[in-house]
């Protein structure tokens, strides 16, 4: 029963658990005899049971090619109570797989990336023992995020997708003690997980009303009932999913927890907050296309809600001066594309975009954090080794804000290349992988909504625009500090996974290139048979010509930006004020959600614990002890302690109860 | 002989002068013995009754009364020397320290 | 010899031995007390592996041993356990030694009355699991009253005294009912033993509304239910940590059980009658523990009023009246004794350390303290309920039960309790960020020391089962499954099940 079906499709199916068993040992092993290995061996541990959960995908992902049917390989239970039963039981189908080979595959190289880097960040932020801790809390996520997307029912996954909404409140509250008033970072932590967790509330909903419709969690079993089910019960549990969905993949109206999430370190960021768990939602849309097959409403609310996220993000990246806030702003547009091509039903558009968006902004982000390497040495190069944090100077300085950059292409010139086709394929220009991903969901947008494919189009337009300000603000020009006039190159362990992300990058278009259609052909065994997003070269053509456009903007606007003071040198801001300061602010969203939502909650709490709790409730417990006791003190004085008044009370008693006895009892 | 009646109308006035005596005296040693007084007036009816009725259990009653009454006294004279010795008095008003 | 009586009266030899040792000898007095508790442990593992799984109704079944006869009606001294019983003596059998070693530095005064005391205390707390005649039950629980009442009141903090009255007459008052109803029925059936009340319970069926109520109220007090639940926050605050482990780890689930024991299976129409208006309770207190612990400044009172949080959910699985629900909150009930227990200790070590329980007097200690704040983080995490740990397993087959039970009836309402995972996770990760995260905010922290072994020793076996149950609840779910049938039966038999088709 265990193993049915395995045997006739081969041994190496059964070695799917070892995706999480590998991480989860890694992480012990370090956790264990991670002092005594020192920063080499713990990185090493670390980024090997990646690897080998990337090997064990790669096998599985070689197996299915002979058996491409979907494989249950059930570990053992756990909740079983009456009819009720989930087990923690793995799925190896085209869909799962897929997204293994993109986490560890991506995983492993920003784990050696990482091993580099936080090298680095360990010793800048003052605290090199825990280096360690790092690493654990990447194998951490690795595992949890295998748990996702291995998971074959509800249940299971949505253990990995609370766990790997731990994993990144523990990254991003990493430097739990720093950030503005040593606390930022914390924050942000926690507004990443109750943000998730207003998510996650939305598809406990749904998981309730699966269950107690189709009697199961177990994917088959739901998707094999879904026809039979009544039309609201399918469209409500899409649309609590879908609240799931908008807070782990940073969708309005809960996306606003990713941009602080950059709090984190970069790696963080590149894995987590770009490349894999923000997509996570991506792929439980597809593993549910069934149910959202059913209902039109839905679908359609799921596309606005992308699209609407793509475009809404994508003005914010445009105002912004973080370097990695730009990125955010930009991975939560991107994913808005994925959540509308899912929408539209164009699910092989949405997961080839994910995983070319796991490629190309993962490699933005790690080239990012190079640059930001860069700059921190240029810093202590330009102002002396003054210590961490001691002086002055080196508080105020930001590595990350862009103004203080400028003419790094001659400093970096690595980067910069790497940074370049980063760019150029998150703006969509061909032959980088963006440009086909991105062209099959406008494919999908033109055949299906006419509207979501004007506001995807702007969404390009200004996608290529902010792509393309940042690499003039960060490369071009003239350095606008000494810090970033003395930046330099980094090490190989930071600059290899660049060359192998951004060859990826490049090539990446070919896991689904127009008319040989390979991810179609693989996905199709999982998803069934979709409508084919045929290549068309008008709607390519548009979309590449508005790209170019929205570049060509940038270089007019920032280009040849030589400015050597480094505030207001943003030509919006400097016509267009009120516009850019809108912008700037992430058009207040954050101050609204402050206002409407948290500084009621609090004040609800304060009074519920001060006037309800302790005024009304505890008054009222109190009020009964005062009201004896009042009752008491009226009732006391007939105790006046003389003796003879007692006695007088006896004999007047006495005399009642016998005049009592006399008069009416004795017939 | 003597009719039942004249015996409990001397119960009667005994028990009368005993209640007077424990309400009226403030002095704790005659409001013991105006106690006294009510237990022997009790006795009294007991034994009348019993010999009027020409039963024994009055009578032995009579013996419990007077074995609690001597327990009674016992204690309470210890208790009134105790008094007597802390307040210097054993009159019973200023004893009013149980006060509620 | 019955391993039933044995755990249940084995701390009392602990008892009798310190009774005999002088005052001055503490450390030999806390090493029996620690000894008799933890033999006692033992001996309640033996009583698990003499356990059946499988079979419903009560084993190790001491018989009606009748030792009193009121009016018509017999008292027995008759004492039994089923897999609730059995689940709720094991939790108790474990936070007892770990709540005595707790005091070991930390109660320095009077240690052969504390330990007297805890010791009386636990007797009294596996007492009320194992009795099945009502009287016995009630002299049980009014027992452990006692030594919680000087336990809060002498070892207490600034106003114990106040506390431990309030602790005391509150839950006296509630049990009054308690009694009236106890009262009435061994005089109208002649006995108070439990299994033979269930079997004839169709004669209280008139009545049934009535004596519902007597038992509920009492439970209701010690749950706590909202709105009867202002005791607790002052308790916990007042009581040493040890008192308060014990009183979040076993105390509130004595309400709980009474619920499980004695109102399901007794009036099961009041029960599914009532069962909408008691989870409308039970969903306020879930939300309003939440919000309201999210307005403290004290770690205890936070910790306390998530109690409530939890304890709501516990009661919103009760009367789901299925056996998601059911089991769901029986588990729960252990879960909650576990997570909540460890908080308490932590909770403890910081106070231990600082003398202070104000969260604003911490911030950024778990630079200093690693390894303490990684093992808060855990037990915060399966206190909000992470998937993986035990808090999720419970609250989730408990929302589920709930969202699709006949007797509550309202998905909205259990909707809007499935919130309260989201309060949990602001209140918890507020105490967290406050306590251990952020920059240090006083450079005295600086010195605070990590966890010695000692209190690795009492973290430790909470932690394991707080994973253990996360990751393989089957074992528990085992020994839960035939009483939570049981019940179910008993609540949806023959001519009640009507009720249930609305």
């Amino acid at each position: 029963m265990l193993f049915q079906g395995i045997g006739a499709a081969g041994g190496s199916f059964s070695l799917v658990p070892w995706v999480v068993f590998l991480p989860v040992l890694g992480l012990l092993l370090n956790l264990l005899i991670g002092k005594r290995l020192g920063e080499r061996g713990v990185g090493w541990i670390a980024s090997l049971a990646v690897g080998a959960a990337f090997a064990v995908s790669a096998l599985l992902a070689f197996s299915l090619m002979q058996h491409p049917e979907a494989v249950r390989v059930p570990l053992f239970d756990w909740i079983t109570v009456g009819d009720f039963s989930a087990s923690w039981a793995f799925r190896v189908d085209t869909l799962s797989v897929t997204m293994m080979l993109v986490v560890s595959g991506v995983g492993t190289l920003i784990h050696i990336y990482a091993a580099g880097y936080m090298h680095h960040d360990v010793r800048h932020n003052g605290e090199p023992a825990r280096y360690t801790r790092f690493f654990v809390y990447m194998n951490l996520f690795i595992a949890a995020m295998m748990i996702l997307v291995s998971a074959d029912n509800y249940l299971m996954l949505f253990v990995g997708w609370e766990g790997v909404g731990l994993c990144s409140y523990l990254l991003i509250g990493f430097w739990f003690e720093k950030g503005a008033g040593e606390i930022a970072n914390a924050k942000a932590a926690k507004k990443a997980f109750i943000a998730n967790r207003i998510g996650d509330f939305g598809l406990l909903i749904a998981l309730f009303l699966i269950f107690w419709n189709f009697h199961s969690l177990q994917f088959d079993e739901v998707f094999r009932q879904a026809a039979g089910a009544q039309p609201w019960v399918i469209r409500a549990i899409t649309l609590f999913m879908l609240l799931g969905v908008a807070g782990k993949s940073a969708q309005i109206p809960l996306y606003v927890w990713l941009p602080d999430a950059m709090a984190g370190t970069t790696p963080v960021s590149a894995l987590i907050h770009a490349a894999t768990m923000v997509t996570a939602g991506v792929y439980l849309v597809t593993r549910t296309h069934v149910l959202y097959s059913l209902d039109a409403t839905s679908q359609s609310t799921v596309a606005w809600v992308g699209a609407a996220t793509a475009l809404f993000a994508a003005t914010i990246a445009v105002g912004q001066y973080d370097i990695k806030k730009v990125l955010a702003y930009s991975t939560i547009s991107q994913l808005g594309f994925m959540v509308a091509a899912v929408g539209m039903g164009a699910y092989v558009g949405g997961m080839f975009h994910l995983i070319t968006h796991a490629f190309f902004k993962a490699l933005l982000f790690l080239a990012a954090g190079s640059v930001i390497l860069g700059m921190e040495s240029g810093q202590e190069v330009a102002y002396g080794h003054g210590g961490h944090g001691s002086s002055a100077a080196h508080e105020e300085f930001d590595p990350q804000d862009m103004r203080n950059m400028g003419g790094l292409r001659g400093r970096m010139p690595f980067t910069f290349w790497v940074y370049t086709i980063g760019s150029l394929a998150l703006a969509g220009i061909a032959p980088l992988s963006g440009f086909f991903s991105k062209d099959e969901i406008m494919v999908a947008a033109s055949q299906m909504n006419p509207a979501i494919f004007v506001i995807l189009l702007l969404a390009v337009f200004l996608t290529a625009f902010y792509s393309w300000r940042q690499v003039s603000l960060v490369f071009f020009g003239s350095s606008r500090t000494r810090a970033a006039g003395a930046a330099s190159e980094n090490a190989p362990i930071i600059t290899v996974p660049l060359i192998i992300l951004a060859v990826l990058a490049v090539l990446g278009g070919l896991i689904n290139f127009p008319g040989v259609n390979t991810l179609s052909g693989w996905l199709e065994h999982t998803l069934g048979a979709l409508p084919e997003a045929a290549f068309n070269p008008l709607i390519a053509g548009v979309s590449l010509i508005v790209a170019l456009a929205g570049i060509a903007a940038a270089w007019l606007s920032y280009g040849r930006q030589t400015a050597t003071r480094p505030n207001r040198l943003d030509p919006i801001e400097n016509n267009a004020a009120p516009l850019f300061n809108a912008l700037a602010h992430r058009w207040w969203v954050d101050e609204m959600y402050q206002a409407v939502f948290i500084r009621p909650y609090q004040a609800i709490a304060n009074f519920l614990a001060q006037v309800v709790d302790q005024g009304l409730i505890d008054g009222i417990v109190n009020g009964a002890g005062v009201v004896s006791r009042a009752a008491a003190q009226g009732v006391r004085q007939i105790q006046t302690g003389f003796v003879r008044s007692y006695a007088l009370m006896v004999l007047l008693g006495v005399v009642a109860i016998l005049t009592y006895l006399i008069v009416w009892r004795v017939p | 002989m003597v009719p039942a009646s004249y015996y409990l109308a001397l119960s009667a006035a005994l028990f009368v002068i005993g209640i007077l005596g424990v309400l009226l005296r403030r002095n704790a040693l005659v409001m013991f013995m105006s106690l006294e007084l009510m237990f022997n007036a009790g006795n009294l009816a007991f034994v009348t009754f019993a010999r009027m009725f020409g039963q024994l259990e009055g009578q032995i009653f009579v013996f419990f009364v007077m074995t609690v009454a001597a327990a009674e006294v016992a204690i309470g004279l210890a208790l009134m020397v105790e008094i007597f010795r802390s307040k210097h008095s054993i009159n019973m008003d200023e004893i009013n320290t149980l006060k509620g | 010899m019955n391993p039933l009586i044995l755990t249940t009266f084995f701390p009392l030899v602990g008892f009798v031995v310190i009774a005999f040792l002088g005052a001055q000898q503490k450390a030999l007095i806390r090493w029996v007390a620690l000894a008799t508790s933890l033999v006692t442990f033992l001996l309640s593992l033996w009583m698990l592996a003499q356990f059946q799984v499988g079979p419903a109704g009560f084993q190790m079944n001491t018989g009606k041993l009748v030792w009193a006869i009121a009016g018509n009606a017999e008292i027995s001294a008759a004492m039994g356990i089923d897999g609730l019983g059995l689940l709720m003596v094991l939790l108790t059998t474990l936070l007892t030694p770990i709540a005595i070693l707790s005091t070991w530095e930390s109660v320095r005064e009077r240690v052969k009355g504390f330990m007297l005391f805890f010791l009386l205390l636990e007797t009294g707390m596996i007492g009320v699991f194992a009795a099945l005649d009502l009287v016995l039950f009630f002299l049980f629980w009014e027992f452990t009253l006692v030594p919680m009442y000087f336990l809060i009141g002498m070892w207490g903090g600034e106003r114990r005294v106040y506390a431990a009255i309030k602790f005391f007459l509150y839950t006296m008052a509630g049990s009054v009912f308690m009694l009236l109803a106890i009262i009435y029925m061994g005089v109208q059936s002649g006995t108070f033993y439990l299994p033979d009340l269930i079997a004839n319970r169709a004669q209280f069926a008139g009545v049934q509304l009535w004596l519902f109520l007597g038992f509920a109220i009492a439970f209701a007090v010690k749950v706590p239910m909202w709105p009867l639940h202002t005791w607790l926050p002052d308790a916990h605050v007042e009581a040493p940590t040890a008192g308060s482990v014990i009183l979040a780890g076993v105390l509130l689930k004595m309400g709980t059980y009474g619920f499980l024991r004695f109102n399901l299976p007794l009036f099961p129409q009041a029960s599914v009658q009532l069962a909408p208006w008691i989870a409308g309770l039970a969903v306020i207190g879930i939300l309003y523990g939440a919000i309201v612990s999210y307005a403290q400044h004290d770690m205890k009172r936070l910790v306390a009023y998530s109690s409530v949080s939890h304890l709501g959910f516990v009661m919103l699985g009760i009367f789901a009246l299925n056996l998601q629900g059911i089991s769901g909150a029986i588990l729960q009930m252990v879960n909650h004794g576990l997570s909540t227990g460890a908080l308490f200790l932590i909770v403890g070590m910081l106070y231990e350390r600082k003398h202070t329980r104000e969260m604003e007097a911490y911030g950024g200690i778990w630079k200093v303290v690693p390894w303490m704040g990684a093992l808060m983080l855990i037990v915060t995490l399966s206190s909000l309920g992470l998937p993986g740990l035990n808090g999720f397993v419970g609250e989730f087959t408990i929302l589920l039960g709930a969202f699709g039970s006949q007797a509550i009836g309202s998905q909205v309402l259990v909707g809007v309790a499935t919130l309260g995972v989201i309060f949990a996770a602001v209140y918890l990760l507020f105490l967290f960020e406050r306590v251990f995260l952020g920059g240090m905010r006083h450079a005295e922290n600086a010195n605070l020391l990590d966890l010695n072994w000692r209190e690795v020793a009492m973290l430790l076996p909470l932690l394991i089962l707080i994973f253990w149950i996360g990751i393989y609840p089957k074992p528990f779910f085992d020994l839960i499954a035939p009483t939570a049938q049981n019940l179910v039966t008993l609540v949806q038999s023959a001519p009640y099940s009507a009720l249930l088709g609305h």
